[in-house]
């Protein structure tokens, strides 16, 4: 292999890739992949690339040392809902940068995440208790997105016939963009009023959103408002500061239906924009119109309470266009993250924050107004607004100087804001900024904090007075001790990529680098905040610049957004991309997505995002795309195609022969193509998007390129685009440069609050591609494809290989069928899957995209050994289900209907099942080295949904 | 015990059962089983017109959504509250005790006999 790294990230070694290539009859992977993709599409070899010749993991670390030393550190006050925190060290150590937390998936397989899902429940109800709502889930994108998804909530809830939504003027300026760019997507007109000054509300609205306190820092009673609003026959969101709310009254309590906002300064380090997790909270009665992942609690087959994802029929992966949202990927260990900074500090350690924060800035204004500076409201909780007629550069550029980062909000004002980090030092030198007078008879070196008392002009009736975070779990994790062993006992409760392979279908779950993760701790990329100078940053943007680059590069497209924060997001920029440019072409009337009726369900839901209606398109009996029914979908609906979405190789893992027939056949009548690039692992070297007549893609940086996807996030879904579509890539109001790589300016709407998203997490990927090169990229593809097939070939004399394409290859993943084996034996496929468990496995993708399958996609990182442990595994569940239809064990009593076994269930004294404890935990003698126990017993799905419980139940329910 | 010889049913799986200008409406024991383990029902309200082929509520397994469409033309006179506590009964007595709501109207969709639906189902009804 070329690069020193690329044999430490692919796992199949040379000589087992031989024994396997002999196999499947081919002299070379090289030889095989050309096999399996059609010849049509394979990529001529460039002249030249942008991206370098592979370096090693020291190279790697040296130059990305290098790009942090040309970030300036600065002291960040700029607020607007990013701020900076002192991440506990317990935490960033034991989950940050522990892989049994961030290499976990999302928790599809509740038995095997009880860990991940407790975490998930206490932010659920960290988010409950503090916003006086019922019902919270388990993690929005971003707090902007989240605004955006309360109105479209308040949309499908409010009874009002009307399309008119109210925005708080005062709101957070890149939520009101976001919310510009959503809202003209689907129809809804905003009206944006000064509440907090008493503006009257129109009376017709489906929804009001208010910001609180307001991005000026103003902290006012906002129930009028909503009462307001709920007598017109609307809703009221309320997009609400987390640590505010330990001192000011909830949302709840002031009539909120919807409560939304950020997590992030509870631990979560800004990352010049991310990844934090945002978070949705709803009253009751509105639970099953939250978008996203809803974590419930429910109890296994010993009657033990267990966790598990609720509700999923909201979501897209099952209702498709009819979703809530299309979110997939969330920001489930950026949301563990602060969850636990929760349970670390407490409810009194919070507040005590919260109140040092608000005392400081009470000590800051008085120092301001001393200085004769004026200050715009009285009543706030960490935030200042300053008014400095014609000078605010001149104070901006005074304090930069000093390292400290101001918000310019106008050249006649000025925002200060504090945070858990600022000291009485730091008070000081910003107040000197505005100008000390030349006798000052203050201690310029610090601002006394004492004697000054929180919220001194807010109402008292505004005072929060009620308890929250009552919760023991809250109460007993405070010595690091404690919290160490808390969180090493829900980490070892969970199956990760560091215990075994995790093959799930499209999920990419390959290695994620030590190397790769080192550098997202530092502070140079860590503490930075997403709308600091331009000048303070040089070093990220480069690193942006570059991976816009190389991404573009090797996916045959012109321009790269790296703004999306998941793939769900990239999805939708592109088909808001697509829907620009028609609307730019005059062709305002094309509104019609083509979908195939395996696309992922994303895909639909997106389309319904961006405006478009989906059409649906049939698959052929192999699993492609029905050209014929194409044709017929596209004649029917010619003057009003926008695009068609296609998954290439096919969500099937099948590289579709006629994909050019297919693009064109859409070109031809107008519409764009949109390549769902999800699939990217099995076609990265060989083929390019932009090659096979796609115009846009989203990439899937937590799947392809390395970022782990850390439980159910954080992702990145990077949009790519041609040419002719790079004008429609999302912008962002406050983006340090407006050029992107190769000179090009976005114009589309922003669909994330930080100008390039999940910044933080991009050095991931970054080192990735710097220490594969291109052919250490395709080297990687190849091993994928190679053990995909050998997992095909070996296990199709067991179980039916569905879908292959040219020459009887499959991509990067196959489906086994398990259909006939239900037939056969009565063994269902998620008796299958919960069997895998027994045998230290994470099952792969059950029933998608056909129902009683599964879907396998090993990647290139897993060696032989594994991939021959799980095909041992497979090949030994179906010997158990053939003997259940022998009668050896009976239908209701044998190992895999009882699966997976819990070592309390083997420890009881009366063991009364037909087969031995032995087989049942240690049906394969090497597991008695390496045994993963479950911690619970198969879950009880229907009863957790039918009895919803979203927060963290009395520590007596698990006696 | 419903005779199910006596039903009326419809291509999307739901059975009708008149008396006089009322329809009493419920989905098959197929269509339940291939939904699964029923969590939750989301009906119409007492009084609401509904028209014939039009969706008019919905039905939650765990694992999938199916709509409910009016199969009858007409005004909502009595839903099934006892569903709100235990929606299961749709999959333990899908003809019974898992009726859904009574509609008083008569124009409707195309309708099916016994043979007919079981013809439609492939003989898997």
């Amino acid at each position: 292999m070329t690069g020193a790294f690329a044999s430490r990230h692919i796992g199949i070694s040379p000589d087992a890739q031989r024994r396997m290539l002999d196999g499947l009859g081919y002299e070379s992977i090289d030889a095989l992949v050309k096999a399996a993709v059609p010849a049509s599409i394979h990529s001529a070899p460039r002249a030249s690339s942008s991206i370098p010749a592979p370096a090693t993991e020291a190279e790697a670390l040296a130059e990305l040392r290098a790009l942090a030393d040309q970030n300036r550190p600065a002291r960040a006050m700029i607020g607007l809902g990013y701020y900076d925190t002192f991440t506990p060290s317990v935490i960033a150590r034991n989950v940050l940068e522990n892989p049994s937390w961030y290499t976990a998936y999302t928790p599809y397989q509740p038995e095997i995440s009880q860990g991940r899902l407790e975490a998930l429940i206490n932010f659920q109800t960290m988010v409950t208790d503090l916003t006086g709502l019922a019902t919270a889930n388990a993690s929005m994108l971003d707090e902007s997105t989240a605004v955006a998804e309360g109105m479209l909530l308040a949309r499908r809830a409010s009874k009002a016939k009307t399309n008119v939504f109210v925005v708080d003027a005062d709101a957070l300026p890149q939520t009101k963009a976001v919310l510009r760019s959503r809202a003209s997507a689907v129809g809804v007109h905003l009206e944006e009023l000064a509440l907090a000054d008493g503006a009257t509300l129109p009376d017709e609205l489906f929804g009001v959103f208010v910001q609180y306190p307001g991005a000026s820092g103003r902290v006012w009673d906002p129930s009028g408002v909503i009462d307001a609003a709920h007598v017109a026959g609307g809703l009221a969101v309320v997009a609400a500061d987390l640590l505010a709310l330990t001192l000011l009254r909830s949302p709840g309590s002031l009539g909120a239906d919807v409560a939304v906002g950020t997590t992030q300064r509870f631990g979560v380090p800004m990352g010049f924009g991310g990844p934090h997790a945002g978070y949705m909270a709803v009253r009751q009665g509105l639970e099953r119109q939250l978008p996203g992942r809803l974590v419930g609690v429910s109890q296994d087959a010993d009657g033990h309470p267990a966790y598990r994802l609720a509700l999923q029929t909201r979501e897209q992966h099952i209702r498709r266009e009819k979703a809530t949202s299309n979110i997939c990927t969330a920001q489930v260990l950026l949301a563990v993250m602060a969850a636990m900074y929760a349970v670390y500090h407490g409810p009194e350690g919070l507040r005590a924050i919260a109140t040092d924060i608000a005392r400081k800035t009470e000590a800051l204004a008085q120092r301001l107004r001393d200085y004769g500076q004026s200050v715009h409201h009285d009543a706030f909780f960490d935030t200042l607004r300053v008014t400095v007629p014609g000078t605010a550069r001149t104070v901006i550029e005074r304090a930069r100087a000093k390292g400290y980062q101001l918000f310019w909000a106008d050249e006649a004002t000025v925002g200060i804001s504090v945070d858990e980090t600022t000291t009485a030092e730091d008070l000081a030198i910003v107040a000197w900024a505005f100008g000390a007078p030349e006798a000052d008879e203050h201690d310029v070196r610090s601002v006394p904090v004492e004697g000054f008392a929180p919220l001194s002009g807010v109402d008292a009736a505004l005072r929060r007075v009620d308890e929250y975070l009552t919760h023991p779990v809250f109460h007993a994790h405070r010595s690091e001790t404690a919290m160490m062993r808390y969180l090493k006992l829900l980490a070892d409760r969970d199956y990760a990529l560091d215990r075994g392979m995790i093959p799930l279908g499209s999920c990419t779950m390959k290695l994620n680098a030590s190397t790769e993760m080192a550098a997202i701790s530092w502070p140079e990329f860590a503490r930075v905040h997403p709308f600091a100078p331009e000048e303070d940053v040089h070093g990220s943007l480069a690193m942006i610049e570059q991976l816009e680059t190389w991404l573009a590069e090797v996916t045959g497209y012109d321009s790269v957004s790296l703004q999306p924060n998941a793939g769900s997001q990239g999805e939708l920029a592109g088909l808001l991309a697509i829907r620009g440019y028609h609307d730019a072409n005059g062709d305002t009337e094309r509104r019609v997505c083509l979908i195939p009726s395996s696309a992922h369900g994303t895909n639909a839901a997106s389309a319904v995002l961006a405006g478009m209606t989906v059409v649906v398109v049939a698959c052929d009996e192999a699993g492609n795309v029905d050209l014929d029914d194409l044709r017929a979908k596209i004649a029917a609906h010619e003057s009003e195609l926008a695009a068609l979405m296609i998954t290439y190789p096919s969500t099937h893992g099948v590289y579709e022969q006629d994909v050019v027939a297919i693009t064109q056949a859409v070109h031809d009548a107008g519409g764009q193509v949109y390549v769902d690039g999800a699939n990217l692992n099995a076609l990265l070297g060989f083929a390019r998007f932009g090659e096979l007549g796609g115009d846009v893609s989203h990439l899937n940086l937590h799947k392809t390129f390395a970022i782990p996807h850390g439980g159910g996030g954080p992702g990145i879904g990077p949009v790519a685009a041609k040419a002719h579509l790079a004008r429609h890539l999302p912008s962002h109001p406050l983006a340090q440069r407006a050029d992107h790589a190769g000179g090009v300016r976005f114009e589309g709407g922003p669909v994330s609050g930080a100008p390039y998203g999940s910044a933080g997490v991009l050095p991931i990927s970054w080192a990735y591609v710097r220490m594969m090169g291109s052919e250490g990229l395709a080297e990687a593809t190849g091993a994928a494809v190679l053990a995909a097939n050998h997992l095909a070939a070996r296990l199709r004399e067991h179980f039916p290989v569905l879908y292959t394409g040219e020459n009887g290859l499959v991509a990067h993943e196959c489906i086994l069928d398990l259909r006939p084996l239900r037939e056969q034996t009565g063994i269902t496929v998620d008796d299958v899957a919960k069997r895998l468990i027994d045998y230290g496995f994470h099952a792969p993708t059950m029933s998608f995209p056909v129902a009683g399958t599964l879907m396998v996609e090993p990647t290139e990182s897993e060696d032989l050994d594994e991939l021959e442990r799980f095909i041992e595994a497979m090949i030994a569940i179906k010997a158990e289900a053939v003997a259940v239809a022998a009668g050896e064990w009976p239908a209701d009593d044998n190992p895999l209907v009882n699966a997976p076994h819990t070592a309390a269930s083997i420890a009881r004294d009366d063991w009364t099942h037909p087969y031995s404890r032995e087989i049942a935990v240690y049906p394969v003698h090497t597991l008695v080295r390496a045994k993963y126990w479950p911690p619970v017993r198969r879950i009880d799905n229907a009863y957790g949904d039918r009895n919803l419980v979203c927060a963290c139940p009395p520590v007596e329910a698990f006696a | 015990m419903t005779d199910l010889n006596s039903l009326s049913y419809t291509e999307e799986h739901e059975w009708i059962e008149r008396s006089g200008d009322v329809a009493t409406v419920g989905i098959t024991d197929y269509a339940a089983d291939k939904l699964g383990d029923v969590v939750f029902v989301d009906l119409p309200a007492v009084g609401d017109t509904v028209t014939a082929g039009d969706v008019c509520g919905e039905i939650e397994s765990t694992k999938s959504v199916g709509e409910l469409y009016a199969p009858v033309t007409g005004e909502v006179v009595e839903v099934n509250t006892a569903l709100d506590d235990d929606p299961s009964v749709i999959n333990s007595d899908a003809f019974g005790d898992g009726w859904l709501l009574k509609i008083r109207g008569t124009e409707s969709v195309a309708l099916l006999d016994r043979a007919g639906y079981e013809a439609f189902t492939g003989g898997a009804a």
